[in-house]
């Protein structure tokens, strides 16, 4: 019901990713400001909540990542935590809703179950948490705990986690006194009272990112949103079919949980204008120095020797070679490095082309026109319930799908013109979560 | 000339009570033209209404002030260190430079519980590791110098990595590789202040000699307060320590205050005058109804007696206090080598 309006369109949900750690970032563009800057964050939530977003988006990255055993210097570095900006853009918006991804492994539940609550109360319930779980021994030296845990440990973590923040969350009904939460499990043992009543949100909206069978599970278990790469039609579609799929075993529906794909917006007077530009925002996303660096995270070896313009390397991958610490970890890279040369070969493409070939994401291209047709298509046809889009440009970089998108979307009836409710659950049509009666954890 | 006194406030811990009602002591506050506000918290269940994050609700005040100083408690007993860190730090970002952090622990058995990780240990023990955290935290701020950020279109290099540190620190209780994910704050570090009783030389005393700028003091005469100033300054063997009385403005809530607001002003002009120390912090019961007092009665009071400034001068919390930008200890150390 509350995805469609009454004319039967279903509606886009929108978030904005404030673009963060990664090579995504344009900062050699004369119009890229500060990273970190208040200023920064305050000017693309206005921007999103002036486009009538659902949520503003900050990842999350406990360690600097390193190459060669030294601090990897090619991409944006550096940038504030997540909770605490959110907490002062809470001042500075009034509708957006605000989601900061908190890792389950580097936290314990009772402090960040009311860290989250804290936002909660100060935003008027707009508060989100994006649950990640990425964790190994490279970023466990900046914490007490030290370790990591097995890629098997990580989501059972993350439940029990969220089982006893939700205790929390639940244990201090508004107008209510507090019970007490009494939990014992693998990952946890405590007795706690929770420090503030309900939240207007009672506990904030559940966020997972994360693509294994495992993953997709735990968000069907347990998340109101999931955060996703496959944006294309195909593999959006599929993705959409496989998680909505697994809802029913616990007793939700599929409108119960979107499904957000990562995407970018680049837009143009023409089809051919707005090429052009994609195809140069990715050149200087892509330099040659990131083009030869991208290929040594999977060939575990130096190769800088290599013409970032010619073809690619003659000499195999190090089977053991850890060149580079706080990426996605590269199981197998002999099959890796495989299919990039077949697909170099394929395409004929040098180096730097390939690089910019598998890091592309779900872009949407073209004229205001086509992309609002286009991003329609995609929700209508259940490839995605939404988008978090991620801009090229900090802070400005949403400016123009807000100004010349966001009313083509709005004219077609799929995004709204005024937020209607007062919380994020508002904005997605999720209902209140009915907090549980009993002491459950 | 008078010397001028430095003047703050301590809001209590932050009942669960719409922002709008915190933002408005806050900026309240700001008015009379305060050094700073602290706002206490701890990871005990809460009695009563509840209580919220305290550097939440100072980020959320941030957006809506400009001046005055924010300095919430966090405790370390239980929280991360790196946490801490990068949070405070954010904080000094989104306010533009006007971040503390108020050193405490956590010493009771219902806060180990309700997180679980570890047993009740002795306050002695606690307060050493709540001296390490705050050795790490300040090796964190530092971990970037400030111009660490180069963004060199010619070799594709956005930082300049010879220009970040590790912090390499060792502890009985936890260890932290680094460097921040956050660059060096507007202040370089945040100040950190500790509450210390003029009576009783304890090892938070360490702590403050080591790792504080700002001390908040109980003291019972203007003699003890002169007393433990001279001896934290002796013991710290610098001078960029500032040391403010403590002052209960309810009747009976702690020394020295015992004739009401009205007789405030006289009071605060002869403790400083007779203690040496540098000001106050005043510290509220009910802020709704005390608050609106100091900055409307006590305050003007003050300034015509030329003792205190009509308006914020400076910018920083560090402005505010006289106390100087740090450099960043690792840029020290690398033009020492050249
Ligand atoms: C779209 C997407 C975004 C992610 N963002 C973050 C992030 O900001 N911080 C983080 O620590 N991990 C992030 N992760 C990593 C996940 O938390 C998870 O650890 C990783 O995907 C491995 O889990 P999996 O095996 O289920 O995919 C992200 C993953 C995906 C798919």
């Amino acid at each position: 019901m509350s995805a469609s309006t009454p004319a039967g369109r279903k509606q886009i949900h929108l978030a904005a990713h404030f673009p963060g750690v990664n090579s995504t970032t344009v900062w050699r563009d004369p119009d890229s400001r500060s990273q970190i800057d208040f200023s920064s964050f305050q000017h693309l939530a206005r921007t999103a909540e002036r486009g009538r977003f659902d949520f503003f988006f900050l990842a999350e990255g406990l360690r600097l990542r390193e190459r060669k055993g030294r601090i990897h210097d090619l991409d944006v570095v550096g940038r504030p935590e997540s909770l605490t900006v959110l907490n002062a853009l809470a001042a500075v918006t009034e509708h957006l809703g605000l989601a900061a991804t908190v890792n389950a492994t580097f936290n314990e539940p009772f402090e960040l179950a009311r860290r989250f609550a804290s936002l909660d109360h100060l935003s008027g319930g707009r508060a989100a948490w994006n649950i990640v779980t990425s964790s190994d021994a490279f970023t466990g030296e900046n914490f007490r705990r030290g370790g990591y845990l097995d890629r098997a440990d990580r989501y059972t973590r993350a439940a029990e986690f969220v089982e006893v923040a939700r205790a929390l969350w639940d244990s201090w009904p508004s107008g209510g006194t507090p019970r007490t939460v009494r939990h014992s499990g693998p990952h946890f043992d405590i007795t706690a009272r929770a420090t503030l009543p309900h939240s207007p949100q009672v506990h904030p909206v559940l966020i997972q990112a994360g693509d294994s069978d495992e993953g997709r599970e735990f968000a069907a278990r347990t998340a109101d949103i999931v955060f996703s790469r496959h944006g294309t039609l195909e593999a959006g579609r599929a993705f959409h079919a496989d998680v909505k799929g697994r809802l029913a075993r616990y007793g939700r529906t599929p409108d119960q949980l979107k499904i957000m794909p990562a995407a970018t917006v680049v837009l143009g007077d023409s089809e051919a204008d707005a090429q052009e530009r994609a195809a140069h925002i990715r050149r200087q996303q892509v330099s040659p120095q990131t083009a030869i660096a991208t290929l040594e995270n999977v060939w575990g070896r130096d190769l800088t020797g290599y013409d970032p313009d010619g073809p690619l390397p003659d000499v195999e991958p190090v089977p053991d070679g850890e060149l580079a610490q706080g990426w996605a970890h590269m199981s197998d890279r002999f099959g890796i490095a495989a299919r990039w040369r077949a697909l170099a070969e394929e395409k004929h493409l040098s180096i730097r082309e390939l690089a910019i070939e598998l890091t592309a994401r779900q872009s949407f291209i073209g004229t205001p026109g086509s992309v609002a047709a286009a991003m329609d298509e995609h929700v209508r046809t259940d490839a995605a319930d939404g988008f978090i889009l991620v801009p090229h440009l900090t802070p400005g970089g949403l400016d123009e799908f807000v100004d010349q998108v966001v009313p083509l979307l709005q004219e077609r009836g799929v995004l709204r013109t005024e937020y209607q409710g007062a919380t994020l659950r508002d904005h997605l049509g999720l209902g209140r979560p009915e907090p549980r009666p009993e002491e459950s954890a | 000339m008078t010397r001028e006194l430095h003047l703050s406030v301590a809001l209590g811990s932050a009942g669960p009570r719409p922002a709008a009602h915190w933002t408005g002591l806050v900026q309240l506050a700001e008015l009379g033209a305060l050094d700073f506000v602290t706002l206490d918290d701890s990871l005990d269940p809460a009695d009563g209404d509840g209580r919220l994050d305290a550097v939440a609700v100072l980020a959320h005040a941030a957006a809506r002030t400009s001046r005055i100083g924010l300095i919430p408690t966090v405790t370390t007993t239980h929280t991360e260190p790196f946490h801490t860190s990068t949070a405070l730090a954010t904080l000094d970002f989104v306010s533009e430079g006007r971040a503390g952090w108020l050193v405490d622990v956590s010493i009771t058995e219902e806060a180990a519980r309700a997180t679980g990780r570890r047993d009740p240990a002795p306050a002695p023990e606690l307060w050493a590791e709540a001296s390490d955290a705050a050795e790490v935290a300040a090796r964190l701020w530092d971990s970037w110098e400030d111009d660490a950020e180069i963004r060199d279109a010619a070799t594709g290099r956005f930082i300049d990595r010879d220009r970040l540190h590790y912090a390499d620190f060792e502890g009985p209780r936890f260890s932290v590789r680094g460097p921040s994910i956050v660059p060096r704050p507007p202040q370089g570090r945040p100040p950190v202040a500790v509450v210390l009783d003029a009576q009783e030389i304890d090892i938070r005393w360490e702590l403050a000699a080591r790792h504080a700028e700002i001390v908040l003091l109980d003291a019972d005469s203007p003699a003890a307060a002169r007393e433990a100033r001279t001896e934290l300054r002796r013991r710290a063997g610098r001078d960029d320590l500032r040391v403010l009385v403590r002052v209960g403005l309810a009747p009976h809530a702690g020394p020295p205050l015992t004739g009401g607001l009205d007789a405030l002003p006289d009071l605060l002009a002869e403790w400083h005058a007779e203690a040496g120390t540098d000001g106050f912090h005043l510290v509220t019961t009910t802020p709704t109804e005390e608050l609106p007092a100091v900055i409307h009665d006590v305050v003007p009071a003050l300034r015509a007696g030329g003792l205190f400034r009509a308006t914020h001068t400076g910018r920083t919390l560090r402005d505010h206090l006289g106390l100087a930008r740090p450099d960043s200890r690792y840029a020290v150390r690398t033009e020492a080598a050249l």
